[in-house]
């Protein structure tokens, strides 16, 4: 039966530097409780964060570094005490049944945390262990998913030395060792070789087909875009968009993007581009430049291009792109996922 | 519950301990025999300790052993694994609750020392003999009391590596162990320090101090040596004061 993922009001406030792949915003502020107390370092990292994620779905966090993505994957896995709030996994309470949720849950790390001390195989093997799986049973997994991840020649040695992406793959064959109904992905293909990303994606559909829910963090909207079949967009632990691909995409006026910048820009040069025709909105990104929402792409060119001469507005640079999860990102924050 | 958790997480410490079997058998007897070797054997051989001196040393080994192999044995593996790889993720997602990793931690820890204890007995005794007169007799007390070091030397193992940092690993060996150590009545007798009262009272609160007295009391009952019960009271108030520090401190550190 799969297991569905639910969290409300999820609010998290870190005192001191958030451990490495759970970022917050970074933001300091004086405490509120009054002016007599020492100012206190406060870093928060989600801000009243909702999700529902079905049983049996792949979802996704899309978000810059910072967002919250890996505190909620931290919360939702027992390693990291909500400031307020409640998640569940299926109907436990992830933090007053925590042995209930470990037991539904397999998590991949944003980075490898392998246990240095023992071989691949062994890593495995005890992982099943740790879950109560017999002996002959665990003994049999581990082999299989060896081979799966390509892993099998190197099963006997021991982690210290393995490459990075060898070690995500290792990570992941461990996730998947108990057979857990929901599996947590954070950053899956951060540093993967091509190859090996669409290894991994290929693995992640086949496990979601065998029914478990997917719940993944990326900032590649690609990745993002290939394999959720819904994606929550967050910035600053606030859930700023929630939909299939496509809805989000569709959510973008106009659906291009044109993003401009001017040697020197006039005050009028912005309502003369918003009368064009096909444009749908047009936004200051800073002092030199502008972009531009619109329905076609490079047809606007050549009239944004005699606009700008005729105002006395020289263009400098020219970028277009299509409908993406990028833009939709840039048109709710006014910020790139890069930045 | 989940005793399967349990015992595969103990299982898996065993194995690491198995395999890292010949670098703990040096790390932890080669400094305490060395000792015993030129205090032991060569004082004494040259006549600059008297003959009865043997027999106090060796408890005092034997807790020293103890005390370094527990602490060692919790605190240097959780210090690594909370540093910055989080090698014990996959430990803390184990299904069962963070506590019960912390206690798996002192049990494998215990182990470790009562382990340590009962092999450096035999080895000292090659090292130092003939004249040590060592008996165990009241076998009940002796095991109680070894237990006790045990536990509290894994617990304290838990109280330190839960709350250091790696760059402080060599800071704890000098600010915290080689004291422990020195004033631990480990290489002399409680009573010897009736000249220094002062002194006398200040290392009561060393737990070293009641492991070596109290092994002294169960394996060289003539020497002079602090009452049993006291030594037995003392050692659970320790073992229970660094267990409820070593569990808050992982909880800390274990859930952000």
């Amino acid at each position: 039966m799969a297991v569905g993922v639910r969290t409300q009001d999820l609010r998290k406030v870190y005192h001191s530097a958030p451990p490495l792949g759970a970022g917050g915003g970074f933001v300091m502020r004086a405490d509120a409780k009054g002016a007599k107390q020492q100012p206190k370092a406060q870093i928060p990292a989600l801000d009243g964060l909702s999700l529902e994620i079905r049983a049996g779905e792949i979802f996704g966090l899309l978000g810059p570094n910072g967002a919250g993505k890996s505190t909620t994957i931290g919360i939702l896995t027992t390693r990291v005490r909500p400031t307020s709030g409640q998640a569940w996994i299926g109907e436990h309470d992830v933090w007053k049944e925590q042995a209930e949720v470990k037991f539904l849950i397999g998590v991949v790390p944003q980075r490898p945390n392998l246990d240095f001390s023992l071989t691949a195989r062994e890593i495995l093997v005890f992982h099943g262990a740790y879950f109560g799986i017999g002996s002959k049973l665990r003994n049999e997994r581990a082999d299989a998913l060896l081979d799966k991840f390509k892993l099998t020649e190197r099963g006997n040695q021991m982690v210290r030395g393995f490459s990075g992406g060898m070690m995500q793959r290792l990570s992941i064959a461990r996730a998947m060792m108990h057979d857990p109904q929901v599996l947590f992905l954070d950053e899956p293909s951060a540093g993967l070789d091509p190859q090996t990303r669409i290894l991994l994606w290929d693995i992640i559909r086949e496990y979601h087909q065998a029914g478990k829910t997917v719940l993944l963090t990326t900032h590649n909207m690609e990745e993002a875009d290939a394999l959720c079949q819904r994606i929550a967009i967050v910035d600053h632990g606030r859930m700023i968009a929630l939909g299939t691909p496509e809805e989000l995409k569709a959510s973008i006026p106009g659906g291009f993007l044109l993003r401009l910048r001017f040697g020197n820009q006039t005050d009028d040069l912005l309502q003369r581009l918003q009368a064009l025709k096909g444009v749908r909105e047009v936004r200051a990104a800073d002092s030199t430049g502008l972009d531009v929402y619109a329905d076609r792409g490079g047809s606007l060119i050549p009239e944004i291009a005699s606009l700008a001469a005729s105002c006395g507005a020289e263009l400098s640079d020219v970028h277009i792109s299509e409908p993406s999860l990028e833009n939709l990102f840039l048109h709710h924050t006014g910020r790139s996922l890069r930045d | 519950m989940n005793w399967k958790t349990f015992f595969a997480l103990l299982a898996r410490d065993a194995h690491v301990a198995r395999r890292n079997a010949m670098q703990l058998f040096l790390q932890t007897f080669l400094q305490p025999l060395l000792f015993v070797f030129i205090f032991g054997r060569v004082m004494v051989g040259s006549g600059y300790m008297r003959p009865e001196y043997k027999s106090l040393l060796l408890p005092g080994i034997i807790a020293i052993s103890m005390t370094f192999t527990g602490v060692w044995a919790v605190a240097m593996p959780l210090i690594a694994e909370f540093q910055w790889t989080r090698e014990i993720e996959d430990r803390l997602l184990a299904p069962i609750s963070v506590g019960w990793i912390a206690i798996e931690k002192v049990i494998a820890g215990m182990l470790q020392a009562l382990v340590a204890g009962l092999v450096v007995i035999p080895l000292a005794w090659l090292v130092l003999r003939p004249g040590v007169e060592i008996s165990i007799g009241t076998p009940l007390t002796f095991a109680l009391i070894i237990v006790l070091v045990a536990g509290f030397s894994a617990c304290g193992g838990l109280a330190l590596g839960s709350s250091m940092d790696q760059q402080h690993i060599g800071l704890m060996f000098s600010m915290v162990m080689t004291p422990m150590i020195f004033f631990g009545c480990a290489y002399y007798p409680w009573s010897a320090l009736n000249k220094f009262p002062i002194l006398q009272k200040v290392v009561l609160v060393n737990p070293l101090v009641y492991a070596s007295e109290g092994l002294r009391a169960a394996l060289v009952p003539k020497a002079s040596h602090l009452p049993v019960a006291a030594v037995i009271g003392a050692l659970l108030f320790f073992d229970v004061l660094l267990l409820v520090v070593g569990l808050r401190q992982f909880g800390k550190k274990a859930v952000t």
